[in-house]
């Protein structure tokens, strides 16, 4: 067997050995799910589907994840484009504070943001209290699809935000002076020049957003009360309150993979043959801003920071407050901690236990991915490349549910253990992890490794001795990126865990799902203390500047 | 026996390109041997065949009589230099040039003083302790010697070490490469696209074009008595002349023959010009009209527009009265050993 004209070596079993494991664990699940939604008892049904387009309490919710996404993703760009362009092309103090703040604010834990909402607007809420008590009035409810639509937003603007502030970088001033020495300036010139320039970057920020908003469950869970999404319905129904039907729930998730992936197919259509590499020789460099316009300038990149920030100072806050029977009363002290700290100590110990090994495994696997894919083209790489991807378009709900349908019965039992959790966090990010990587790794000069190999090192000991080193940085801020995302995720372990492996954001869901909210704000502190303590960690790393997601 | 012996190597890349077709060549102990070529030649092709970053598809590399194809490339103790310096950036300049002895055994006390006498060869004595990333092309490439150096290859191959470097700097450099290459007396192949960089630094000079060898020689050789027209036309300028009455008149007054169909040409250097009626006898004249005074400082370039062609006179060391204006009346004079012919298939009649 050869990999692209090379011989068979240590590189090529590692192929091997990825490839297996990718199609047992990764691809064999999915499988399995497909397998289950077009079967019943009887054999071959598709029995799932045609009860999901029966009932509108079934397509319905597919129609609502839709308006929902689709509300969503062009408010967050709408929202994003101006703060972006601003935050570009004006002085506004306290910019790379700003920066920080915004990424600190995407960073965290998506359902703290629910959380928090339903703490200020929520049926007992701060602001809906304040307005009953001193005007009488009846407050805006959070709950439903308008409270859907707002926490997403916010959740996702800083994600589009990040997108087009890094294709602002590339953007070289002479082509901005170009355009004007050609008499095509103001509007004219961002609509000709800017727009088609920062196209891609929009696109693929906005299939992000797109995918996060479409599988998003645990915001619907916390605050949708009767408006239901696609997620929420796959969940409900293979928890199953009344009867578990997997075979339905396997259709349903079968039907948003394909939603899913037509969305990343089409952006895949659109940019592939608009992309371009830029890199920009003189930046654009942020001019003084003056007058009324420059207030209103500041007054929206304030009030976004504002807006983004609240919720999570809520909670911080909220985490000391005293708590009666799980609800909020009056005075501040320390016992939400106290009381529940056997519970918090586990959920601690779980999220580091589990969440260092995912990690350690996701490094290493994207490491040897991004290698193999870039070093060693061939069909083997090729394939392992876009297995690699896969999870990608797969909401994390359906991970848990596919490796649940695939390890639940002999000969291999994984439900309920660590190793399961492990995997499905590792499964979860590795395209992120693999895609950063594989983007060091194309910067690293082949010839750096033929130097090793020429000095008379083995290909294991380039690989350790200089591949590795070389790269650490780039790897290792990716490793704490990928850190932060593994200890804020929910969905995808929300079907795999018992009490021995609960980490703290499962902690905090099921808290609030119990109606202890003093519990789950002094659980969302602390996971928040922990998201920014390795937020200011990677930002004090080397080669931790340039963030991407 | 040559040292290194590469008998009928051919590679070919996927189902039609053919990068290497055939190629046989011998370099001799502690010789500077230069693969020179436009891009796309198989120089650099060739090159790392010998390294063993990729394997030929037929043919024999045999290095001091033993069959080099059979060794992995990380036994092969050759040094290379690259194009793009390959330096380790996590290693500071001591460490990188040290670590091709740490899989040899070489004990500490040794590494020390081998690294540190090779550092002092390339002048980088002082910035032993400091990380190559901030230091310049020069100094990066400087590194990739001293760490190629150390290890006392039985082979070093140079991929264009020079050409990532500003034109002052390649030539400090490349006369380095030579004293140095010549001190250690390593046998050295080094590829090039730059014809003036092959003369300056060879003993000999391979020229490749499509795969195939097209000469071997020293660069006087080479230069002077070119055995192809793509050899002449890709190291130095050629004037080709036009077919015609004007030729044959010319090679007439020489006493020059070819069989039909040849195609004469001259270099620009071997001409000369004069006012027109005003030539010796031993050498042909035709008479033509300035279209075209380009001047270079120590050269000057005269195009002329004569019956057997536009013909380009390179006048060495100009004054002020050799300046010429466009339409002036002028002779160009042809000196007897200067045409060449070359048949149909580009081979040189006679050389």
């Amino acid at each position: 067997m050869k990999l692209a004209g090379k011989p068979f070596d240590g590189w090529s079993s590692v192929a091997l050995v990825l490839t297996g494991g990718y199609l047992f664990m990764v691809v064999w699940p999915l499988v399995a799910v497909l397998l289950s939604s077009v079967t019943n008892a009887q054999g071959f049904s598709l029995d799932g589907f045609a009860t999901f387009f029966s009932s509108r309490l079934y397509y319905g919710t597919l129609v609502n994840s839709l308006m929902v996404t689709i509300c969503v993703t062009v408010l967050a760009f709408v929202i994003a484009f101006p703060l972006a362009y601003f935050m570009t092309m004006f002085r506004i103090p306290g910019n790379r504070t700003i920066q920080v703040l915004i990424l600190a604010s995407m960073m965290s834990p998506p359902f703290i943001g629910a959380y928090s909402w339903i703490l200020l607007l929520g049926n007992n809420g701060i602001i809906t209290r304040w307005l009953k008590d001193t005007a009488g009035l009846e407050a805006p409810s959070i709950y439903g699809f308008a409270g859907i639509v707002l926490v997403l937003t916010l959740q996702l603007v800083p994600l589009i935000f990040t997108y087009l502030m890094g294709a602002w970088r590339t953007l070289d001033v002479s082509l901005l002076e170009a355009a004007e020495s050609m008499g095509v300036t103001g509007w004219r010139r961002a609509l000709k020049v800017i727009a088609p320039l920062l196209l891609p970057t929009v696109l693929g920020g906005s299939l992000l957003v797109f995918v996060r908003a479409f599988a998003d469950f645990g915001t619907p869970m916390l605050i949708g009360q009767g408006f239901r999404t696609i997620p929420v319905l796959i969940y409900s129904s293979f928890v199953g309150e009344v009867s578990i039907d997997r075979s339905f729930a396997a259709a349903v998730a079968v039907i948003v993979i394909a939603v899913t992936l037509g969305v990343f197919l089409l952006q895949k259509f659109i940019v592939d043959r608009r992309t371009f590499s830029m890199t920009a020789l003189r930046p654009i460099e942020a001019t003084r801003l003056s007058g009324w316009g420059g207030w209103l300038i500041y007054a929206y990149v304030y009030g976004f920071l504002t807006l983004a920030l609240a919720p999570l100072l809520v909670v911080v806050v909220s985490s000391f407050r005293n708590t009666l029977y799980g609800q909020f009363v009056a005075g501040f002290s320390l016992k939400n901690y106290v009381t529940a700290q056997r519970d918090i100590w586990r959920y601690i110990t779980n999220t580091f236990s589990i969440g260092i090994t995912a990690l350690i495994l996701l490094v290493i696997v994207a490491v040897l991915v991004s290698y193999l894919t870039v070093r060693r083209k061939g069909a083997l790489t090729g394939t392992l490349d876009t297995m690699t991807m896969v999870p990608y378009v797969v909401p994390g709900l359906i991970i848990g549910i596919a490796l649940i349908t695939a390890f639940s019965q002999p000969p291999l039992v994984l439900t309920g253990t660590f190793a399961v959790m492990v995997l499905a966090l590792a499964i979860r990010r590795l395209p992120y992890a693999v895609r950063s990587t594989t983007a060091l790794m194309y910067q690293f000069s082949p010839s750096i490794e033929e130097a090793a190999i020429s000095l008379g090192a083995s290909k294991s000991r380039t690989l350790v001795q200089v591949i590795i080193p070389a790269l650490a940085p780039g790897i290792l801020s990716g490793a704490v990126l990928s850190w932060v995302t593994i200890i804020t995720e929910l969905s995808t372990t929300l079907f795999l865990y018992n009490t021995s492996t609960q980490t703290l954001s499962l902690g905090i869901y099921a808290q609030v799902i119990r109606g202890q909210l003093g519990t789950a704000a002094a659980l969302s502190t602390i996971l928040l203390v922990l998201t920014m303590l390795s937020l200011v960690l990677l930002m004090r790393m080397p080669g931790g500047k340039e963030i991407r997601v | 026996m040559s040292y290194l012996e590469i008998r009928n190597a051919t590679k070919q890349f996927g189902a039609g390109f053919i990068a290497l077709n055939g190629v046989s060549v011998a370099v001799e102990r502690g010789e500077f041997f230069t693969l020179l070529g436009p891009s796309g030649c198989g120089k650099t092709t060739l090159l790392r065949s010998i390294a063993g970053f990729n394997d030929l598809t037929s043919g024999e590399i045999a290095l001091d009589g033993s069959n080099l194809r059979i060794v992995p490339p990380h036994q092969r103790d050759i040094g290379m230099v690259f194009q793009d310096y390959a330096v380790f950036p996590h290693l500071t300049v001591f460490d990188n040039v040290a670590f091709g002895l740490k899989p040899r055994k070489v004990p500490a006390a040794e590494i020390k003083t081998r690294v540190t006498q090779a550092l002092e060869a390339v002048r980088l004595g002082a910035m032993a302790e400091r990380l190559p990333a901030a230091m310049s092309g020069g100094q990066q490439q400087r590194i990739g010697l001293a760490r190629a150096m150390v290890i006392n290859p039985r082979l070093l191959l140079m991929d264009e070490p020079l050409s990532n470097l500003d034109a002052k700097l390649r030539i400090e450099l490349r006369e380095e490469i030579r004293d140095i290459q010549k001190q250690v007396d390593i046998a050295t192949i080094y590829v090039t696209h730059d014809q003036e960089e092959a003369l300056a630094i060879s003993d000999r000079i391979c020229v490749m074009n499509a795969g195939r060898i097209e000469q071997v020689g020293t660069p006087q050789q080479i230069y002077g008595n070119p055995q192809t027209r793509f050899v002449a036309e890709f190291v130095g300028t050629l004037n080709v002349f036009s077919p015609g009455p004007a030729l044959d008149g010319m090679l007439g007054q020489l006493g020059l023959t070819a069989p039909a169909g040849a195609t004469w040409a001259v270099r620009p250097e071997r001409l000369d010009l004069a006012a027109r009626g005003g030539a010796p006898d031993s050498v042909a004249v035709l008479d033509g009209t300035v279209t075209k005074y380009t001047y270079l400082g120590r050269e000057a370039q005269v195009q002329v527009e004569t019956p057997a062609g536009l013909i380009v006179v390179q006048l060495a060391n100009p004054g002020i009265s050799a300046t010429r204006s466009t339409g002036e009346a002028v002779a160009v004079l042809v000196p007897r050993d200067a045409p060449m012919a070359f048949g149909a298939d580009g081979v040189r009649i006679g050389g």
